[in-house]
Order: C-alpha cells, then sequence, then structure tokens
C-alpha cells in the first residue's frame, strides 16, 4: 500500500511584475495591480507594493498569501525596532532583515519574488533585489515576477548599471531625473503588458524622495 | 481543537499514521458562492447542494451564516470543514462580546482572521478545504472579500468561489456598477446563479439569498429559479444524430 499523495499544492503563483530604479536622490518602485490563477483573474486592482519603512518601500510577486506574511512578519519587526531604537530602520537595515526573514523559511519558502526600494542614510536612492530565500544585492535598478524575462533587458539597455567589480567604485544609480525614470516604467510595464499575460489591469507607481512618498497610477491593457 | 487518537506528533514527517490525521480530499462538497456590493450592502447567493462526491446527497445545507453584527460568510468547498470555521468564528464573537465594551468585530477584522486560520493551516499542511466569502457593512462602510484554502484574500466589488469565479465573474464584469438596487442587484446574482445551473453539474435548483446593510443581515428562505429550455435545438435532441 503506498502512501498517499497530497493533491493539492501548498503553492500558486498569482502572477505580476514589479519593478524598481533608484536615482540620485529619488526612488521609483512600480507593479502592476493584478491577481490571477492559472488563466483566471481574480482582481484587477490588488496593491503589490508595501510600505515598510518611512523611506522604504517592497513591491512583491509571487504566491499572495505568503507575501502577505511576509509583509506582516517585516511590519511587525519594524514596529520592534521602532519601540527598541526610538526611530525608524533605514532602507539597508531592512534590506538585511528582508534576507534573513526569507532564508529562515529556506526549507518551506516564502514564493515571494521581492524588490526593496527607498532611501539610504545620506538620502540617494537605493534597489535591492532577492529571490524567494533571501539571496539579495544592491543595485540601481531591478525587475522580478512573470514579466521580469521582458523588463529586466530593456531595463539593462537603457540604465546600463556599472558592475559592482570594478575599480574605483561607480555608482549604481542612474543619471536620470525622476520624471524620466517614471516614464521609463510606464514605457517599460505597457510593453510587458502585451505580451505577458499575468501583467496589466493597472501600474501603480510609487515615488520616494526627501519630502516623503509620492502614489501614480497609470491604465494597462485589459486583457 | 483536534483530537488526536495516536501519540505521533501533528506535523511529523515520518510514519504513516500522522498523515492519516491530515485532510487529504474532501467528502461533502458545496459548489459556487457569488456576492457583491449594492447600495445599501453586500448582496450574497449559494445553492443548498451537499455533494458527495458524484451524488447529491445533501440538498438543505445552508452555506451562508451570520457572523456577529456585521458580516456574512459564504463558503463552498468541505461542509465539514466549514462548520469547523463556523465553531472558531462563535468563539471569536464570543470573547469579542464579552468585552462588553460596545466596540464589535466588522467583516474587515472577521475577514483578516480567517485569512490567518486558512493560512495557517495550509503552513501545517492540513488545509480547511473553503473557499469562504467574507461580505459586510460596518459604520456605512461596505465590505467584500474572499479567502481560498491556501491563504490567498483579496477584496473586491464583487466575488466568487469555484465555478462562478469561470461563469460569474465575466457577467458581473460587464453588468456589475456602483448603487446597484437592491433589485437590480438581485436580478444579477439570479442572472450569475442561473448560468450555474445549467453548467455546473453540482449546483442545484435550490438557492438562498442573503442580504446585509448597516441594519442588520437577513438569509432568504429557499426557493428555485425559473429555467428555460425551449431552444430548437432541445425540441428534438436526437435529430440527425447518428444511428437515430
Amino acid at each position: 500500500m503506498t502512501k498517499q499523495q497530497a493533491n493539492w499544492s501548498p503553492y500558486d503563483n498569482n502572477g505580476g511584475s514589479c519593478v524598481a530604479i533608484a536615482g540620485a536622490d529619488y526612488c521609483v518602485i512600480a507593479a502592476d495591480t493584478r491577481m490571477s490563477t492559472g488563466y483566471n483573474i481574480l482582481t484587477r486592482e490588488y496593491s503589490k507594493i508595501c510600505k515598510l519603512a518611512d523611506k522604504c518601500v517592497m513591491a512583491s510577486s509571487g504566491f499572495q498569501a505568503d507575501v502577505k506574511a511576509l509583509q506582516k512578519q517585516l511590519a511587525a519587526r519594524h514596529l520592534i525596532y521602532q519601540h527598541q531604537h526610538n526611530k525608524q530602520m533605514n532602507c539597508p537595515a531592512m534590506a538585511q532583515l528582508l534576507s534573513n526573514t526569507l532564508y529562515y523559511k529556506r526549507f518551506f519558502p516564502y514564493y515571494s519574488f521581492n524588490v526593496l526600494g527607498g532611501l539610504d542614510n545620506e538620502g540617494k536612492g537605493c534597489v535591492f533585489t532577492y529571490d524567494a530565500v533571501g539571496s539579495y544585492e544592491k543595485v540601481g535598478y531591478s525587475s522580478q515576477g512573470s514579466g521580469s524575462t521582458l523588463i529586466m533587458p530593456f531595463l539593462d539597455n537603457q540604465l546600463k548599471s556599472p558592475s559592482p567589480l570594478l575599480l574605483p567604485v561607480q555608482d549604481a544609480v542612474t543619471p536620470l531625473v525622476e520624471a524620466e525614470a517614471v516614464n521609463l516604467v510606464k514605457t517599460v510595464f505597457a510593453s510587458a503588458s502585451e505580451r505577458d499575460i499575468y501583467t496589466g489591469d493597472k501600474l501603480e507607481i510609487v515615488v520616494v524622495t526627501a519630502d516623503g512618498i509620492r502614489r501614480e497610477y497609470m491604465e494597462l491593457r485589459k486583457d | 481543537m483536534q483530537f488526536m487518537a495516536s501519540k505521533q506528533p501533528e506535523n511529523s514527517l515520518l510514519g504513516p499514521e500522522s498523515d492519516s490525521q491530515r485532510t487529504l480530499y474532501p467528502y461533502v462538497t458545496g459548489t459556487s458562492v457569488v456576492a457583491l456590493k449594492y447600495k445599501d450592502g453586500i448582496l450574497m447567493a449559494a445553492d443548498m447542494g451537499g455533494s458527495y462526491g458524484s451524488t447529491l446527497r445533501y440538498k438543505s445545507v445552508e452555506r451562508m451564516k451570520p457572523i456577529g453584527k456585521h458580516s456574512l460568510l459564504g463558503a463552498s468547498g468541505e461542509i465539514s470543514d466549514f462548520q469547523e470555521i463556523l465553531h472558531y468564528l462563535d468563539e471569536l464573537i464570543l470573547y469579542d462580546n464579552m468585552w462588553d465594551d460596545g466596540n464589535s468585530l466588522g467583516p474587515k477584522e472577521v475577514h483578516n482572521y480567517l485569512t490567518r486560520v486558512m493560512y495557517n493551516r495550509r503552513n501545517k499542511f492540513n488545509p480547511l478545504w473553503n473557499s469562504l466569502v467574507l461580505g459586510g457593512v460596518k459604520n456605512g462602510q461596505k465590505y467584500l472579500g474572499t479567502v481560498s484554502m491556501i491563504g490567498v484574500n483579496f477584496e473586491d466589488n464583487h466575488v466568487a468561489t469555484g465555478f462562478g469565479n469561470h461563469l460569474a465573474r465575466p457577467i458581473l464584469r460587464q453588468e456589475w456598477h456602483e448603487n446597484l438596487s437592491f433589485e437590480d442587484g438581485v436580478r444579477l446574482l439570479e442572472k450569475c446563479m442561473r448560468v450555474l445551473l445549467y453548467r455546473d453539474r453540482s449546483a442545484i435548483n435550490k438557492l438562498q439569498i442573503a442580504k446585509i446593510t448597516e441594519e442588520g443581515s437577513t438569509i432568504s428562505q429557499p426557493y428555485s429559479l425559473k429555467t428555460y429550455w425551449e431552444f430548437s435545438a432541445f425540441a428534438n435532441p436526437a435529430q440527425g444524430a447518428v444511428g437515430s
């Protein structure tokens, strides 16, 4: 008598794409608002972006229940940090916390593909990109999710960050101004929506600057 | 909460005895639940069938129940797991009432609680095999959300479970608009339920429609939908068939 196999999966892919671009004094984080399962659309207005701290915003795509649980975990840990240190966590610190939180579930992972964006202590834009088990690096720009294979090559072409291995160390942040970066993001999502069935409906753009956080929306293809 | 016959640890990966304590597949199931927001609150519809595989075993199953003062819960999937969830919610509402502070759990809070319960059971590889719809009104704010058996949740202006996602959502996307009147809302739900009746083999023609507003909730008496079979193709179905 063979052991019964489970006929359900604890994971699902709810699709979607995320992008983040770091600038000299700003950071743009964007994600579409479509939530799908299989060939169905569950809802057209679901936000994949979460504000973790004053100057730190995360966009995640993948399995929505895991993403929600991860966001809750980070929010709770941030609250404890604020109680203990009487200040908000800065972006690089949150980046490390996210990595550790993901690796903690290395043997039953959060199916969550994240990009973290914000301003570091000097007010310069920073972007961190992750895989599902916490491997991360600081980059000038990144994309994750179902449309990332379509988006990333285009960003490489337009933004081409210098390698962090070069000496002297070169700046990873893009020389583009905020308006140009936001335009680039809109272009990139419009393109991804054409060919990726899981990307579309609406684009949510969050811009983090010294003055605070600004939100913008753009309609995308609904098919 | 769970009574263990054996002394095996609950989530042991070794040994067949502990696996027999986990949900493998559903036994008695309910089919789609459909719900939408309308002018005064939420309207929800579900039929009263409880299927045992392909057998229509139970025909008077109430798959929608009021929760506290402000919410309505509809469930599809395993009926016994739905009853378990109602038991958890009874306790939740009881403790909320025992504070006796004039405050009460709204639909957002109940939905969040249910999401956590479903997700935690999925983490232990012992899911509650349900897709839940939670709707309600509190302080004038309408809320309609859904949770799946693995914890995927969201809120929207209209939701459906199971076959409803395939057959009802497209109709709702086309015809739903803000501030539907009660009559229009019911008409729209009945349109969805009729399509499900025609096309979902586990649907039965005995349904209830539930309404929840700021004033409270009501669940209608069971009734049937009129169906139309006078299509010319059905008049002489074997005409032109091979061998007839």
